[in-house]
């Protein structure tokens, strides 16, 4: 099945909602009843104290999204939110330009939140006032995001969930925790049902200058995603592994009890593309989908004294 | 020291946001290791490009091309600057 087969079958079956623009989805309950079964099993799964939890709105300052780098490394990915903050007088050349078609946006100025890039990105402004411990610091966080990709792929949704661990500490401890999330987010997979690579990658960086960073980042080999069929035979990355260096411990001021600048790394698992992962490996039917996917999907959000 | 190298000591000095004055750098010291960010690269890159009127290919979009004063200048060498005309 093709990519247009997948998708066209998502909508006839009522999974998916054509939200008009692509890329933009309305989720029916059905699909939303696999998302949270997924939040359930791997949230419960990666279950540690340490761990805060936290579910971020799909909104976050907009100054984070500079200091994070992602207006300058991906400008062609963001999404900034702009209101009317002008007088009455104003007011009247705006409607007038609603009212003829024309470009209405300039009347509009750009606001101190914009939408989410990245589930870590919130966190780092957090950890600003206080050395970070020798041990390290932990995140669960979910967060809607948005990345301005309209594509007729359903995988390539422009408003998407990620469940995202998070760790700020020492140099080694990054690095260490990042390769027991990508092993153990492979075993989680896999008892799902899903055939998953793991390949180095990078980042989809904006233009030429974009090509060194990729190369270096390959190079450094600080991203690994997972890969698996998603909408189509071709697969595609699930989740990814990020180690970020210092980046930004030295972009966010965050250090540790010694002065040193804080590394940090994160691991993401893509709630809405492992869900069209699984319609698209076991089907449509979930009803039918093998037993021990179900069990461990749905049965920690059946509750109790419930058949 | 040769106009080329130079040059590139100048552009590193004014855009490779190093903490050491890219100066007093040696040709073959490492770049990375003094502080040089990939980011700050892609600044280095940009301005090299403008200096020498040079399009840096895709095959030297590595890291390695800014590894040293003297990796740089084997690259722009590559590209014909300071090479004579025959």
């Amino acid at each position: 099945m093709n990519t247009e087969e997948f998708r066209q079958s998502l909508l006839d079956a009522g999974l998916l909602v054509d939200g008009g623009v692509d890329g933009l989805y309305l989720r029916s309950f059905r699909f939303e009843s696999i998302v949270r079964g997924l939040e359930a099993y791997i949230s419960s799964a990666w279950f540690d104290p340490r761990q805060t939890q936290l579910f971020l709105p799909p909104i976050m300052p907009l100054s984070t999204l500079v200091t994070a780098g992602y207006a300058t490394s991906f400008p062609n990915l963001i999404g900034t939110i702009s209101s009317f903050m002008g007088s009455e007088r104003e007011l009247v050349t705006l409607l007038e330009a609603l009212s003829t078609g024309e470009d209405w946006s300039a009347h509009l100025t750009q606001v101190e939140v914009a939408l989410c890039s990245a589930s870590c990105h919130p966190i780092y402004p957090l950890l600003r006032s206080l050395p970070v411990p020798d041990e390290g610091l932990l995140y669960e966080v979910q967060c809607p995001c948005f990345r301005h990709e309209p594509s007729h792929d359903p995988a390539r949704m422009q408003s998407f969930r990620q469940h995202e661990y998070i760790y700020v500490g020492p140099e080694e401890g990054a690095r260490t925790r990042r390769e027991l999330w990508i092993a153990g987010a492979r075993e989680l997979l896999e008892d799902l049902g899903l055939d998953i690579d793991v390949v180095e990658a990078n980042d989809p960086f904006f233009g030429r200058a974009g090509q060194l960073l990729a190369a270096g980042q390959r190079e450094k080999v600080l991203k690994y995603e997972l890969m698996t069929r998603i909408s189509s035979d071709s697969p595609g990355a699930v989740c990814s592994g990020n180690y970020h260096e210092d980046h930004f411990g030295k972009d966010f001021g965050l250090s540790l009890s010694d002065g040193s600048i804080a590394h940090s790394a994160c691991f993401g698992f893509g709630l809405d593309r492992i869900t069209l992962s699984l319609l698209f490996t076991h089907g449509l039917d979930v009803d039918a989908w093998p037993s021990a996917t179900r069990q461990r999907l749905f049965a920690t959000t059946v509750s109790p004294g419930t058949s | 020291m040769s106009d080329v190298e130079n040059t590139v000591k100048e552009i590193l000095e004014a855009h490779g946001r190093l903490p050491v004055s890219a100066l007093t750098l040696k040709s073959d010291d490492d770049l990375y290791q003094k502080g040089l960010t990939s980011h700050a690269s892609v600044n280095v890159m940009l301005a090299l490009e403008d200096s020498f009127d040079v399009v840096f290919p895709d095959a030297l979009l590595r890291r390695g091309t800014f590894q040293s004063v003297s990796a740089i200048c084997e690259a722009l060498t590559t590209l014909g600057v300071g090479v004579d005309p025959v």
